[in-house]
């Protein structure tokens, strides 16, 4: 997995941590206008962001939910247990 | 249903091999108060919750426990993959090596397997809320005492991701509790055998 690419998931990580933060802090505060708009903001960012990824590097989501391409770039490796993290 | 993302939550690192530490680690896979137990007690439990916040915070509390799993699983994966038959015999784990190789399995740090037992699906709401809680602290004492037993700083970094989570989870179980006392219109105090509820009087609000 190249530098972009990794890259580029640290960043949806980001934001989709933002987003799970949100979305269990919304489910017992579902009234709190300032967290929805939040959750909005951070939701619609991650959307686009995921697409970015997803055009470059394949599906992230199965079952449809993911854009695929011409070819099944699902199977293609890494998957996440597999990819270094490690800071070099 | 569910789908997967094939991404993990956090970036889970290990710096180097270190099987010992792996032998510990798993627990939170396999574990009394790991993440399998975590996920399937809340995936559960959320079929017999009266409220709309519960079931919300129930089903998403549960599939945050799956992703976590996911990121213990990475971290025990890559502490063992490269280890010798020696670094296996020296870590202890010869024994977890004759039953599994070095696949992943749902065993405690001294290699039992993960049972059913471990979580409760009471049926009563405030009952089921008052286990979440309690295990909540649970998995973060566990993450404390391994942040203690790690010896790696990559891995101390993931430990400390998981271990926030327990307490951010807490605080939203405590909220269901509290949403829930409202729901059934009970004063907060502590249930007693004998007590009768119905000789408190309301307070006005």
């Amino acid at each position: 997995m190249d530098a972009r690419q990794k890259e580029m998931l640290l960043r949806l990580m980001e934001l989709q941590f933002a987003a799970t933060e949100l979305n269990l802090y919304l489910d017992t505060h579902p009234d709190d206008t300032r967290a929805l708009q939040e959750f909005r903001m951070r939701s619609q960012e991650l959307m686009s962001a995921k697409m970015e990824y997803e055009r470059i590097y394949g599906p992230l989501l199965n079952f449809g939910l993911g854009m695929t391409g011409r070819t099944w770039q699902w199977i293609q490796d890494p998957w996440p247990w597999e990819v270094n993290w490690r800071r070099s | 249903m569910w789908v997967y993302q094939k991404m993990l939550q956090y970036p889970a690192r290990v710096r180097s091999t270190n099987p010992r530490l792996a032998k510990a680690v798993i627990t939170q896979y396999g574990g009394p108060d790991g993440e399998l137990a975590a996920s399937l007690r809340y995936l559960t439990q959320r079929y017999t919750m009266p409220i709309p916040e519960a079931k919300a915070a129930l089903t998403d509390i549960g599939t945050e426990e799956l992703a976590h799993m996911e990121i213990v699983a990475t971290l025990v994966y890559n502490l063992i993959r490269d280890a010798s038959i020696a670094d296996i015999k020296r870590a202890g784990l010869d024994g977890y090596y004759a039953d599994h190789d070095k696949a992943l399995y749902f065993v405690n740090a001294e290699g039992a397997p993960w049972v059913a037992s471990y979580i409760q699906s009471k049926g009563d709401p405030i009952t089921d809320i008052h286990e979440n809680m309690a295990a909540e602290q649970k998995a973060r004492s566990t993450y404390e005492y391994l942040i203690q037993l790690s010896d790696d700083p990559d891995v101390t970094d993931t430990l400390r991701f998981l271990w926030q989570r327990e307490i951010v989870h807490f605080q939203r179980f405590g909220e269901i509790l509290n949403l829930l006392h409202d729901y059934y219109g009970r004063e907060r105090v502590f249930h007693m055998k004998g007590w009768d509820p119905q000789r408190i009087p309301a307070v006005e609000k």
